[in-house]
């Protein structure tokens, strides 16, 4: 192998400058002739560097995504999926919104090109998706004091603020709740952001820890982002009520922090876009500052396009310009233009009266039937659990997911002796749950919960 | 100087914020806002262009700024079999998160372009590959790659470059350095000096190359070239990241576009590749492109790709799906696929007509100036040679856009076009 590379040099290809010297072998550093391979079936000569990913080793799964692996691989009839929090209809199939193959029949017959978006992505999209957060005609919009850039749905949006916060904010931390959607550690940690957490759920109630969250707010450095859920907490479904919201932010304001909304169920928490947008309205009449990112995953179904946005309500039209310019900045090296797919989607689906009606009635039933299979959930609980345990917690709760209480032991338990898939914090998808399958969970939960600790 | 500004400027507005005090019963009190200290954000300078070109009224403006093909009326093309593609996904039900990795399939068929049909590393598995979101995205993602797992390196980049190259490997924190690549005086390639700049960096660095079709220059290295660039390369142990955004759009034949990532891999290396199908395929606002880095064996492959999504996932979890599956549906039906490849051919042919025309056209008006690099360049872009004053003249007295590196966007000049154009250049260079 080594001398028929040497040999090479003797064609003249190596400029006439490299002294045989550094051909020789055994030279420290990294001596591309040091270790010769042969592979017996091909002709070509191979590189004999030692990798540089030499030490690099297998990255954890993730504990979200990794769960729908995990249950794809089971070969067991009883499997459930109450992993990731994707919509199943009653048949636990995927469900693509009727309204959303209408805009797509439309988008084909129109022929619309393919071109590049601008960094801060279709306007269209962009005035649509700020007006259903705020409502149409809200001061904000018509002050022109939101700044709004479409994002790679809530994960791609919540990147672009926690890198505006890096670049802008340095040393500021984010105060996250506890616990919180696996992922925006992950996001804060690499746009480098501090972070530290505020207590928000209450296992002894199965409940919101209220006076710990306030406390915790309280105690957080002056000016520090508070990253709140607009709606249907994830992975807890607690929400605070109307009367805690205004105490929250009231705290906010005294301490000066900006909060920051992780808005990713709006229209599919309550089944109302306008009630499910109370919390970050609140915020607005408050004539705060702040971020808000938004996510049509889940109420448009959309979770395979990544659209969503950032929002950052400014106090003043220049500043909302501003701000917009330097989100486009972190933006373009990111991945220069965000795809249009999805974008035009909900442009469509929005800007079209009758589409939009339609729409509203599909996220009402999707929200129905979650509230419908929580209540069956709940009866099969409460008819064969004889041991007085309070469940009605599973109706408090809100939105796609269930906190159902249950430790890693017992979430394990779930998986392994019934083949509920679930993620480790004892968290359920109800949105993975049929009617059919609620007397089996319901097993399954009373003997995880009472028979493993 | 003005990053550093701000961030004392944001610290200063920060303790000085006085809280927001009052009653909220309508309307907002005047109050110091968070946002002081942002400063408007500078044009981008590529796509800048395309916003100040759609803000001018004149009849008679010629958009030569971004890398967007254009037919020859200077319209958008979305290509045959992409539309045909559209039609057989309509009314798909899937709609589900794709993995951190993207569409297996799309990748696989991906791959299969870069490395060759019937690629050994393909079949042997050791090339850990993941969709991304374009070109940008791959060259972000391996940016950040690199930054996690090989901390203490720079990376060279040829000088011109695609300027959002530098905002990347900027934003990823891995220091730059760059090496020789266009010559002026030639308006080509300054090889030698390219080669003094590989010899005299550190063993073992990082380089960013252009597989075909340079951007923003057109000049490509002659196979004999990258021949000799590869066994430097080897010497001094060197790590190649080929940006790969013009495969079949700089000749019209996909395979021979790939030679010097086919070269290099001949000669043993083990290289990065970033794809995109923005321009060859005409899904510049879908965001489809690959990330690959080819490793010793089958089990690194498996590690390098786990760590790869580990950083997709907080930048925006999974990529998007429709034009993953518009390039599955294509490159996975022969018909479709050979479909494409002639469409390929006809922008590629398009783009090297109008080189042809423009380089007529400017020597017949009788330039004192060569524009032999016109046709000698290759690609969607040609490098005129025009100072940024000329430039500058160009746009404000003939509403023609272009960046002011003097790039030409080879795409938007049509027969339609080329005369007022080929005349404008005269003019403002003329006297030179």
């Amino acid at each position: 192998m080594a001398s028929s590379m040497l040999s090479l040099g003797s064609t003249s290809l190596l400029p006439r400058e490299i002294s045989k010297d550094k051909l020789k072998l055994g030279t420290s550093g990294s001596n591309p002739f040091l270790k010769a391979k042969s592979f017996s079936r091909v002709t070509m000569t191979v590189a004999v560097k030692p990798s540089r990913f030499e030490g690099i080793t297998m990255a954890p799964p993730d504990p979200i995504l990794g769960v729908s692996e995990a249950f794809k691989a089971d070969t067991n009839e009883m499997k459930l999926n109450l992993g990731v929090g994707a919509y199943r209809t009653e048949e636990l199939q995927p469900y693509v919104l009727n309204v959303v193959k209408k805009a797509e029949n439309l988008m084909l017959e129109r022929g619309d090109n393919k071109e590049y978006l601008p960094i801060e992505g279709l306007a269209a999209f962009n005035k649509a998706t700020a007006e259903l957060l705020f409502g149409a005609g809200h001061p904000v919009i018509k002050e022109q004091r939101v700044a709004t850039i479409q994002g790679l749905s809530g994960t791609g949006s919540l990147r672009l603020a926690a890198a505006l916060i890096e670049r802008y904010f340095p040393g500021a931390k984010v105060v996250i709740s506890s616990p919180t959607w696996g992922n925006h550690k992950n996001i804060f940690n690499d746009a480098k952001v501090p972070w530290s957490e505020y207590r928000y759920y209450d296992p002894k109630t199965i409940g919101l820890d209220f006076e710990g969250m306030i406390s915790d707010i309280k105690e957080a450095p002056e000016g520090s982002f508070i990253l709140l859920h607009g709606c249907a907490h994830n992975p807890t479904g607690i929400d605070p009520t109307p009367e805690q919201w205004v105490k929250i932010a009231d705290v906010i304001q005294e301490k000066n922090h900006i909060p920051f909304f992780d808005v990713a169920y709006q229209g599919f928490a309550s089944g109302s876009l306008d009630e499910d947008a109370a919390s970050v309205r609140l915020f607005a009449e408050r004539g705060m500052e702040f971020f808000v990112a938004q996510s049509y995953s889940k109420n448009l179904g959309l979770y395979a396009e990544r659209i969503g946005a950032i929002n950052v309500v400014c106090s003043s039209a220049d500043a909302a310009t501003r701000v917009k310019s330097q989100l486009k900045r972190i933006a373009r090296p990111m991945y220069s233009n965000p795809p249009v797919h999805g974008a035009r989607i909900v442009a469509n689906v929005v800007g079209d009266a009758t589409m939009f009606g339609e729409w509203k009635a599909e996220m009402e039933m999707m929200a129905g039937r979650i509230k419908t299979v929580r209540q069956e959930l709940y009866d099969s609980l409460v008819s064969k659990d004889k041991s007085g345990k309070d469940w009605s917690f599973i109706l408090k709760q809100i939105g796609m997911f269930s906190f159902t209480g249950l430790n890693k032991a017992q979430s394990d338990n779930m998986t392994d002796k019934w083949h509920v898939y679930m993620t480790k914090d004892g968290r359920i998808s109800l949105a993975g749950l049929s009617m059919a399958k609620c007397e089996y969970l319901a097993d399954a939960i009373i003997d995880s919960y009472h028979n493993v600790s | 100087m003005a990053m550093a500004m701000m961030i004392r400027n944001a610290a200063a507005s920060r303790r000085a914020m006085t809280p927001i005090s009052g009653d909220f019963g309508g309307g907002l009190r005047s109050m110091s806002s968070w946002w002081k200290s942002v400063e408007p954000a500078p044009k981008d300078p590529i796509l800048g262009v395309t916003e100040a070109f759609l803000a001018d009224p004149s009849p008679d403006k010629v958009n030569v700024g971004v890398g967007a093909y254009r037919d020859d009326n200077g319209k958008p093309v979305v290509l045959d079999c992409v539309r045909e593609a559209e039609r057989r996904l309509a009314g798909s039900t899937f709609m589900e998160y794709l993995p951190m990795g993207g569409s297996a399939k799309m990748v696989d068929l991906t791959l299969k372009l870069a490395y060759g049909d019937d690629s050994e590393f393909i079949k042997d598995k050791r090339i850990a590959a993941i969709q991304t979101l374009s070109g940008t995205g791959a060259c972000r993602l391996f940016a950040d790659f690199q930054k996690r797992f090989c901390p203490g390196s720079q990376i060279y980049i040829p000088v011109p470059t695609w300027s959002n190259h530098h905002n990347i490997w900027r934003d990823a924190e891995v220091p730059q350095k760059t090496y020789h690549y266009y010559h002026p005086e030639t308006k080509g390639l300054d090889f030698s000096a390219l080669m003094d700049d590989v010899k005299n960096a550190p063993d073992g660095s990082f380089f960013l190359l252009h597989a075909c079709a340079h951007n923003p220059t057109g000049v490509d290295p002659t196979e004999e070239q990258w021949r000799e660039i590869s066994q430097l390369f080897k010497a001094k142990g060197h790590f190649a990241f080929f940006d790969m955004a013009y495969q079949g759009f700089a000749s019209g034949d996909p395979a021979r576009d790939a030679k010097s990532i086919r070269i290099f891999l001949e000669d043993g290396h083990h290289i990065g590749i970033s794809q995109s199908y923005a321009k060859n395929m005409g899904l510049y606002g879908q965001r489809v492109g690959c990330l690959s880095v080819l490793c010793e064996d089958a089990k690194q492959a498996v590690s390098v790709k786990s760590q790869l999504q580990q950083l997709a996932r907080p930048m925006y979890s999974n990529p998007p799906l429709h034009g993953a599956q518009l390039v599955s549906t294509i490159l996975e039906d022969p018909e479709l696929k050979s479909l494409w490849l002639k469409e390929v051919k006809v922008m590629a042919d398009r783009i090297i007509g109008m080189r042809t025309t423009l380089r007529e056209s400017l020597e017949k008006l009788g330039s004192p100036l060569s524009w032999e690099h016109v046709t000698k360049q290759i690609g969607m872009f040609c490098y005129s040679g025009l100072t940024p004053e000329q430039v500058d003249r160009l746009t404000s007295e003939y509403h023609i856009y272009m960046t002011r590196n003097g790039r030409i966007s080879m795409a938007g000049v049509t027969t339609g076009n080329v005369g007022y154009l080929a005349n404008a250049i005269h003019e403002v260079t003329k006297s030179s």
